[in-house]
């Protein structure tokens, strides 16, 4: 019995090991793939320069300054914004059938899918507000499509913070405002920023909400104000792996790379961030 | 003869939760002296504590009714600046919390709130709240390291310090010494025997030797009603209500 016990026990750890490494390899496949299919692609050039031939030569320059571009927008209106609530829900509001409306929309705003907030920005932004397909359009909607993620981060970034140092400020003659200030942001700023950046990773990489918005399928040239659709990296990724005929493999795949890298460096500084302030934490 | 700092009237607060509350309170606090609020938990010390700072004010509360006259002036009137109130009433609370900053970054919190940029008038008051609170000598050499590289002890005694250094009129204190060894526990008791000289103290003592070593007046609370009220050498001694006398002789607790 005992032996029998032992090694079920064991035949059971090892199908757990087994299953928790299976979820590396899909990560680690992905990667390793896209960096030997599109390494040989990456070149000065091909990060600097313009598309041409029907794209399937050059560079890819205007979709990687287009994304950031969009990922600029999209922090310019969501991370106020988002912080601005988090503030509110965690520090103001009361428990009432108003702030769990706020609560209740944010969940389903965050399960919304992306392609409908692409229509949603197209009918709102390009039509109705006559932004046209434009960098500030496509932004919006990705900041619409953002907002969840930021609010929900930072207002647990904020409720991390000890009531107690709350109680302290006040007692010490500190208004609501001043204690947030001076204490509850700075303390829960690392947590806050973490929480935006893997909100605006996710923008980064999105397709479906700039592709009403903003997404141009080719621009010889970079956009110049707010109002110019812009090409996007994901976008020409779509673009030159379905609509363009003869594409080579490997201009492909070295976009894939560079959106990528692009989106896994952004998750880094996340980390850096996080792994710092837990360090640094004094409670 | 002492002058009466605080006069409280008919004082009567219950929570929205149910839980502690305070009926009917009437009693007057002397100025330059220490007086102890003790009694069995749920009693409604710290209620009443917390009362005179309006750090009440913070939990929802069913009812609230009387009058605390701080100097003659009601300040459970709604018109009350509450943030004045508390610059005149500190408090210090059971578990030393420091708050995220240096030492001297603790000191000075309260009197930047209030707009005090003036450098010399922080110094001042960094060093004149650390000397009260017997904290100086530990710590003037390191004043600008992160608060929370002290002991408990110490830490205790800065967020005294920190009170001080507002330079109010009252000082309130819940069970200061609940957490803290006998040692550090003897340095805050001697500190208060000081500092009543400059101010009025309340103390919500941690246990009725305490209070017996601490008080000039002690009041005895239990379940939200004053029971006795009388200078602490004939409290402890001679209780007049039957109801002290078991408590004080460890009847019950």
């Amino acid at each position: 019995m005992k032996i029998n016990r032992t090694f079920t026990q064991r035949l059971g750890f090892s199908l757990l090991t087994l299953v928790a490494l299976f979820t590396v390899i899909p990560i680690l496949g992905v990667i390793i793939y896209i960096i030997a299919q599109g390494a040989p692609a990456v070149s000065w050039e091909f990060l600097s320069g313009f598309p041409h031939d029907g794209m399937r030569q050059g560079g890819i320059l205007p979709a990687i300054v287009g994304t950031f571009y969009l990922t600029l927008g999209t922090a310019f209106f969501s991370v106020p914004l988002g912080i601005a609530a988090a503030i509110y829900l965690a520090e103001y509001a009361k428990e009432n059938w108003l702030t769990r409306l706020i609560r209740i929309a944010i969940i389903n705003l965050a399960g919304i899918p992306s392609v409908v907030y692409g229509l949603f920005g197209l009918g709102l932004f390009v039509i109705f507000l006559k932004f046209g397909t434009s960098l500030l359009a496509a932004s919006l909607t990705l900041s619409i499509m953002t907002l969840p993620v930021i609010i929900s981060a930072s207002e647990e970034a904020l409720r991390a913070v000890p009531q107690a140092f709350r109680t302290v400020s006040i007692s010490l003659g500190g208004t609501r405002w001043q204690t947030i200030r001076r204490i509850v942001l700075p303390q829960a700023l690392p947590g806050i920023l973490t929480g935006v950046i893997l909100g605006l990773e996710r923008a980064a990489g999105e397709t479906a909400p700039i592709l009403f918005t903003g997404a141009a399928f080719f621009l010889p040239r970079l956009p110049h104000s707010p109002f110019d659709a812009t090409m996007a990296l994901p976008y020409h990724l779509f673009v030159i792996s379905t609509q363009v005929s003869e594409m080579p493999f490997k201009i492909q795949y070295g976009t894939a790379l560079v959106l990528i890298v692009f989106v896994l460096s952004m998750n880094l500084i996340a980390t850096f961030i996080r792994s710092r302030a837990r360090a640094k934490r004094q409670w | 003869m002492a002058e009466n700092k605080i006069v409280i009237q008919h004082l009567s607060l219950q929570y929205f939760d149910g839980t502690e509350s305070l009926r009917d309170i009437s009693m007057s606090i002397v100025a330059n002296a220490i007086t102890v609020l003790f009694g069995p938990a749920g009693g409604g010390k710290s209620t009443l504590l917390r009362c005179l700072n309006r750090l009440n004010d913070l939990t929802e509360m069913k009812t609230l009714a009387g009058r605390i006259l701080l100097d003659g002036e009601n300040i459970l009137d709604p018109q009350t600046d509450v943030i004045a109130l508390r610059r005149r009433v500190g408090m210090v609370f059971a578990r030393p919390v420091v708050l995220p900053l240096t030492i001297r970054g603790n000191l000075t919190y309260g009197l930047e709130l209030a707009d005090e940029k003036r450098k010399s008038r922080l110094d001042e008051a960094v060093e004149r709240s650390l000397r009260q609170s017997a904290l100086w000598d530990e710590v003037k050499a390191r004043l600008d390291d992160p608060a929370i590289a002290l002991s408990g002890g110490q830490q205790q005694r800065l967020c005294l310090a920190r009170v001080l250094a507002l330079q109010p009129d009252v000082i309130l204190l819940d069970e200061p010494t609940s957490g803290l060894d006998p040692l550090s526990t003897g340095k805050v008791e001697a500190s208060l025997q000081e500092l009543k000289k400059d101010y009025t103290v309340v103390l919500v003592p941690h246990s009725v030797q305490q209070a017996a070593r601490t008080s000039d007046y002690a009041a005895f609370f239990l379940q939200g009603e004053l029971v006795e009220y009388a200078p602490g050498t004939e409290i402890f001694t001679n209780p007049k209500n039957k109801r002290t006398e078991d408590y004080v002789e460890g009847r019950f607790g």
